[in-house]
C-alpha cells in the first residue's frame, strides 16, 4: 500500500502523518490524527456531518482527499473549546436544546461557524442557508437556528 | 484501499497522465470522491492540476473567462457577472459549493449540472490545451466521465442586464436538488419584441439541451402572457427527462411550461 506524508495544521497545531493516498480527510483525521468530532453520515455529501472548515471555507471532509489539504488549516468542532470554555456556538446548542443524538451537531456547528465567521450579524435566512447542507433527524431544525442566532447576539454583546 | 493521487503543475503533463487509464480528473470531487466512496472500482486514481490560471477569473472587454477550477462559490461572489451568480448560486450547500468546480459542474450528469445549463443558454466556447469549442459541441461529444481532455476555461460574453435569466425548480427548499433547470438568455429591440432567444434546460435529458421549437417560437413575440404562449406550448418538444428520486418523466414534461412561463414572465 501507498503511504504518502500529509502535513497541515489541525486546530491550530502542526501535524505530520503518513496515510494511505487517496484517503478522505473525513478519514484521516478520524482513523490516523484521533480526531474523531467530523462524523461518517452518507460519505457521499448529501448529510454534513463530516463539514470541517478547511483555509476558512466550509466543506465536506468525506468528499475532499487529505493530500488536497497540504500546508492548510484544518479546523474541526474538536478544537473550538478554549482552555475548557465553551465556543459561543456550543453553549448556544446546549443551552437551547439544540441537539438531541448529536450526531449532526459538529457539522452543523462548523457549518454555523463558517457563517459567524464571515456574517457576524447573520438574518434568520442567512442561518438557514448556511445550515441547507446540514441534515438533522432529530431536531427539526428550529432549535438549531435559534441557537445560531443567539451565538451570533452573544458574540456581538462580547464585542461591544 | 489506496488510490493514487497525481498532482502536476501543468495541465499538459496531467493530461498525459490521464491517458494511462483508469484514473480520473480531480476538480472539487463532489461526483467523482462519491463515487469512489460508493464502491466505484472503474477509478484506479485521481489526476490533478494545480497550474494557477485553472483558478482565475478574468473579466475585460465585457467578455470573461472562467477557469475549470474556479468554485461555484467564488463565482458566486462576484458582481460583475451579473445574474450568472444565481446559476452558481443554485448549486447545492455552502460546502459543496465552497468545492465544486466549473469544470466538474460541465461534467456532470442530470440532476447536476445547473451551471452547465447557465453556460449552454451562455453559448461559451469550451476551453481546452489545444483546442477551443463551443458548448453545444462539447455536450454532444466528450462531455462524459471518462474523457480524458481536461477543459482549462470557458469563456463567454457578460450578458446585458435583464437579458438572462436562470431557474431551478426543487422540492427541498433551499438547496434541494433539481427537479429542472431553465436558463434563458432573450434579447429584445426597443419595442419588446424578441430578436434572439437561447433557452437551455436541465434535466430533461441526461445532458443539458437546447429548446430550439421554443426559441423558434419566441422570436418576434413580446414577453406577454399571450405574445409567449406558442413558446409555452412548444418548451417540451424533443425532450426526454429524466427519472429519478427526486421526480419521474412524466412529472418533469407536466411542470416544465408552467415553470417556463414563470420565468418568462417574472
Ligand atoms: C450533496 C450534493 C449536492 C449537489 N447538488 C448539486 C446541485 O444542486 N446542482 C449541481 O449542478 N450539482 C450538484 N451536485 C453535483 C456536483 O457537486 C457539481 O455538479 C459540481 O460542480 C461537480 O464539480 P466537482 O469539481 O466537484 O467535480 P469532480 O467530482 O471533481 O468531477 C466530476 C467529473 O468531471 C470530471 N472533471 C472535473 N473537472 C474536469 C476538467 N477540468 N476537465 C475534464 N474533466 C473534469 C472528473 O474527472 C469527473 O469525472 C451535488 C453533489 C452533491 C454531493
Ligand atoms: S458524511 Fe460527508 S456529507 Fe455525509
Ligand atoms: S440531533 Fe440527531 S441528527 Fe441532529
Amino acid at each position: 500500500m501507498a503511504r504518502v506524508p500529509v502535513q497541515f495544521t489541525l486546530n491550530g497545531e502542526e501535524r505530520a502523518e503518513f496515510i494511505e493516498s487517496g484517503t478522505t480527510l473525513l478519514h484521516a483525521l478520524r482513523d490516523t490524527m484521533g480526531d474523531t468530532s467530523p462524523k461518517g453520515g452518507c460519505q457521499q455529501g448529501t448529510c454534513g456531518a463530516c463539514s470541517v472548515i478547511v483555509d476558512g471555507e466550509l466543506r465536506l471532509s468525506c468528499l475532499t482527499l487529505a493530500q488536497t489539504c497540504e500546508g492548510a488549516a484544518i479546523e474541526t468542532t474538536a478544537g473550538l473549546a478554549a482552555g475548557g470554555v465553551l465556543h459561543p456556538l456550543q453553549r448556544a446548542i446546549m443551552d437551547g436544546f439544540a441537539a438531541q443524538c448529536g450526531f449532526c451537531t459538529p457539522g452543523m456547528i462548523m457549518a454555523a461557524k463558517a457563517l459567524l465567521d464571515h456574517t457576524p450579524n447573520p438574518t434568520r435566512e442567512d442561518v438557514i442557508e448556511a445550515i441547507s447542507g446540514n441534515v438533522c433527524r432529530c431536531t427539526g431544525y428550529e432549535p438549531i437556528i435559534a441557537a445560531v442566532l443567539a451565538a451570533a447576539r452573544s458574540n456581538s454583546q462580547n464585542a461591544g | 484501499m489506496s488510490l493514487s493521487l497525481q498532482t502536476f503543475s501543468t495541465v499538459k503533463d496531467a493530461s498525459a497522465a490521464l491517458r494511462s487509464g483508469g484514473a480520473r480528473y480531480l476538480g472539487g470531487g463532489t461526483l467523482v470522491v462519491r463515487a469512489v466512496n460508493e464502491g466505484d472500482i472503474s477509478v484506479t486514481g485521481y489526476v490533478r492540476a494545480t497550474d494557477p490560471a485553472l483558478s482565475s477569473i478574468d473579466h475585460a472587454d465585457g467578455r470573461v473567462r472562467i477557469g475549470a477550477s474556479v468554485t461555484m462559490a467564488t463565482i458566486a461572489r462576484r458582481r460583475d457577472l451579473g445574474d450568472v451568480v444565481r446559476a452558481a448560486k443554485a448549486v447545492g450547500g455552502p460546502a459543496i459549493r465552497n468545492m465544486a468546480t466549473v469544470g466538474g459542474n460541465l461534467h456532470a450528469p442530470a440532476p447536476y449540472g445547473d451551471f452547465a445549463v447557465a453556460l449552454l443558454a451562455l453559448d461559451v466556447t469550451v476551453h481546452f490545451t489545444d483546442r477551443d469549442m463551443p458548448m453545444a459541441d462539447f455536450i454532444a461529444g466528450n462531455g462524459t466521465p471518462s474523457g480524458h481532455d481536461i477543459v482549462t476555461a470557458v469563456s463567454f460574453a457578460v450578458p446585458p442586464a435583464g437579458s438572462f435569466r436562470f431557474l431551478k425548480v426543487s422540492r427541498v427548499k433551499p438547496k434541494g436538488v433539481s427537479v429542472l433547470s431553465i436558463a434563458t438568455l432573450i434579447d429584445t429591440d426597443g419595442a419588446g419584441a424578441v430578436q434572439t432567444a437561447r433557452i437551455a434546460l436541465g434535466c430533461m435529458a441526461e445532458r443539458p439541451m437546447r429548446a430550439a421549437a421554443a426559441e423558434r417560437a419566441l422570436v418576434g413575440s413580446r414577453l406577454t402572457r399571450e405574445g409567449i404562449a406558442a413558446a409555452v406550448a412548444a418548451i417540451g418538444e424533443g425532450t426526454d427527462p429524466i427519472t429519478d428520486p427526486i421526480a419521474s418523466a412524466w412529472y418533469r414534461a407536466e411542470v416544465l411550461p408552467v415553470h417556463f412561463r414563470r420565468l418568462l414572465l417574472g
